[in-house]
């Protein structure tokens, strides 16, 4: 039956059966001709690309591995003058120095402590990144108080001696806090009860938090000017991404807040961090924060950059929440306030849940440049893992032509999986979120 | 419009007020989008709201449950004032239902938690209470078979009585209307307007803004027009219809009864 386009009258007789779409796989040969020689300048490219591709991957394969030295104990074994072969990495130093790159100078007999700790992070952050895992509430407690606590008894040991003074003055401040939290319920005529559970919790956490800290648990002592390595570049980016997502959601609430004073605070502090290289930061944070605080208070060597990653990936986060709150069509929040909702629920029911799922791009973006920033905190002699490898690649029991190449090679091997595991992580959470929720 | 109108409109002493709206102004900076606003709606009264766009009729729904402040005047939502006091806001929108132009469901939820979240953060209901109030929206609406679909999942007309017995599950006093027919295809509308009229004869107080006249005709005791931000004509939807009296109307009745 044929419709033309010239008739005056028509009345369909028959419904059209679906049918099947034409079958569009036409083999590979097509498919070559088809994407890389369709015209003059696709086959230019093409050949380009490929000539570029023959330059750098064979070499680099045989150079990576073809002609690696892969045992040995010393320089002997990758320098030719010595019986050795110098043409290709030289994996030996790596193997011989592992210890050092993932521990740094942590005392050798304790090193276990810190391989519970690696133990420890996997367990926390396998439990929260995978989305069907069991009671993963339980997971954020655990990652964000269990976990932190103990990982400070272990890496430093513990028994931080606080003394019945400090004890004493903790007395005064929970009673303080508690007595603040019924103060408030009064004044807002709730009831007593939520108020007082929500003040006695704090400062039970904070008790308990103390009071494993200070217990003794014979941990011998080991400081942190001893951390280095794989341990410090996992520890600062931790602690980094951990810190800055909640803090960045925060300022960027603030930002937007319509209280003048936050919000000017939230610009002031964005603005400032964010217009300065991370390397000031650091220096600032090594260097000036001491002579902000009294006289006898020492804020740790390695805590400092610690704080300093903190805060500068929180400025980052904080407009890259922002882009995702911007997004957020205004019917949104009518629609959470016209149902009663208050500002707190709207926001982490409602809000936030849909403008982050909008910036999982730019919040792994900023991850990913967190973590590989922490390399910077070697500026203010923190032994990070790229310091450690510079520090190996002086070691004259190792002086050979490639070692620097194979240090650094290294490290950005070890750079790159988690970058790029990262990255494929947050694809599939997008992936995922997407398909359960077409618009 | 004067005070001597309304005095005529609330002939029952008996009826006590489910919203009053006293001299209320409101402007956009300079613009004054509301002027001298006068309007008691009576409980159990459904009220349409026309006029031309940009005419203030949004506005002043979105007044109501203060969505939008006013600058002058009072507002009286179920016997509470409408003050800066967050306290009083959000016991006000506790009982004032607001159905919208675009529906505003919330697209990370299912339809059954957009139509619990509510009842479970605000009214502190148990989940499975809530779970068994939504169902019993839902089937009124005649969508219970969607409860577990995202949003965007359901069409136009499907979302929009989604948000009607989302806005339903709180057990609202007062439901607000705001063009709820306007953004959906001419096929879904009816099913939208259905679910409406029988809200409306089970006896919810209602204030609808709507260009549908047949269901102002069907439904509304009082029918509103307003132009320029004020109520230029109010009557029942009979006199209203075929006996305006301001010239404004006449023009804006001609334009849409064709």
């Amino acid at each position: 039956m044929s419709t033309a386009v010239d008739m005056p009258r028509f009345v369909r007789a028959k419904q059209v059966d679906a049918l099947p779409p034409p079958n569009l796989a036409r083999g590979p040969i097509a498919w070559v001709r088809e994407n890389l020689f369709s015209g003059p300048f696709n086959t230019i490219l093409t050949l380009v690309v490929f000539y570029l591709l023959y330059v750098t991957v064979p070499p680099l394969v045989k150079f990576l591995f073809i002609d690696a030295v892969w045992s040995g104990s010393d320089r002997a074994a990758c320098r030719a003058d010595s019986g050795g072969s110098e043409a290709g990495a030289c994996w030996a130093f790596i193997f011989d120095k592992i210890n050092y790159f993932i521990y740094g100078s942590y005392t050798i007999s304790e090193r276990w402590r810190v391989n519970i700790f690696f133990a420890l992070l996997a367990i926390g952050v396998a439990w929260l990144l995978w989305l069907k895992a069991p009671r993963r509430d339980l997971g954020a407690v655990y990652f964000f108080w269990i976990f932190p606590v103990l990982s400070y008894i272990l890496l430093t040991g513990g028994n931080a001696d606080l003394g019945a003074r400090f004890w004493l003055g903790f007395a005064i401040f929970a009673a303080l806090v508690i007595a603040l939290f019924a103060f408030a319920a009064a004044i807002l005529k709730t009831s007593m009860r939520p108020a007082l559970i929500m003040g006695g919790g704090i400062v039970a956490v904070i008790g308990i938090t103390l009071a494993l800290v200070d217990i003794d648990f014979g941990l011998a002592h080991v400081p942190t000017s001893l951390w280095g390595g794989i341990l410090v570049t996992l520890l600062v980016a931790t602690v980094g991404i951990v810190v800055s997502l909640p803090f960045g959601i925060v300022l960027a609430l603030g930002r937007r807040s319509k209280l003048p004073i936050v919000r000017m605070a939230s610009v002031i502090f964005i603005e400032f961090v964010r217009g300065v290289p991370l390397i000031t930061v650091l220096i600032m944070a090594n260097t000036m924060l001491p002579l902000f605080l009294p006289g006898d208070i020492t804020v740790d060597r390695l805590l400092r950059p610690l704080i300093g990653t903190a805060l500068f990936a929180s400025a980052y986060m904080a407009e890259v929440v922002r882009g995702g709150l911007q997004a957020m069509p205004k019917g949104q929040y009518e629609g959470a306030m016209s149902l009663g909702l208050n500002y707190p629920q709207m926001m982490t029911l409602i809000i936030l849940p849909q403008a982050l799922r909008i910036v999982i791009p730019g919040i792994v973006n900023t991850f990913i440049g967190l973590f590989k920033d922490t390399s910077l905190v070697a500026i203010v002699g923190i032994f990070d893992l790229v310091k450690t490898i510079e520090a190996s690649r002086i070691d004259p029991a190792w002086a050979a032509p490639t070692i620097g190449i194979t240090g650094y090679a290294f490290a950005a091997l070890f750079y790159f999986v988690f970058c790029f595991g990262m990255s494929r992580y947050s694809l599939g959470v997008e992936r995922r979120l997407a398909a359960g929720q077409k618009r | 419009m004067s005070a001597q109108q309304i005095r005529s409109v609330d002939t029952d002493p008996n009826a006590e007020a489910a919203v009053q709206m006293i001299d209320v102004h409101k402007w956009y900076g300079e613009f004054h989008v509301l002027r001298d606003i006068n309007l008691n709606v009576r409980r159990r009264e459904r009220i349409v709201i026309c006029g031309p766009s940009g005419s203030g009729k949004s506005t002043m729904i979105r007044c109501i449950n203060r969505l939008e402040e006013h600058q002058k005047g009072r507002i009286i939502v179920d016997g509470t004032e409408l003050t800066n006091d967050l306290k009083r806001i959000d016991e006000v929108r506790r009982d004032v239902g607001m159905v919208f132009q675009h529906f505003n469901l919330f697209p990370h939820l299912t339809i059954l938690e957009n139509c619990t979240l509510a009842p479970i953060w605000v009214k502190k209901m148990p989940k499975k209470e809530a779970e068994e109030i939504a169902m019993h929206y839902l089937k009124r609406v005649k969508i219970p078979e969607q409860a577990n679909k995202y949003p965007g999942q359901l069409s136009g007309g499907q979302q929009q009585r989604v948000a009607i017995a989302r806005s339903l599950c709180m057990s609202p006093k007062i439901m607000l209307f705001d063009e709820p027919t306007s953004a959906l295809d001419p096929e879904m509308v009816k099913e939208v307007l259905d679910t409406m009229v029988g809200l409306a004869e089970e006896g919810m107080t209602m204030l609808c803004v709507t260009h549908e006249m047949g269901f102002a005709r069907q439904v509304a005791d009082r029918v509103i027009f307003m132009d320029y931000g004020q109520i230029v004509e109010m009557n029942t939807p009979d006199e209203f219809f075929k006996n305006p009296q301001h010239e404004r109307t006449k023009l804006f009745l001609s334009q849409i009864l064709h």
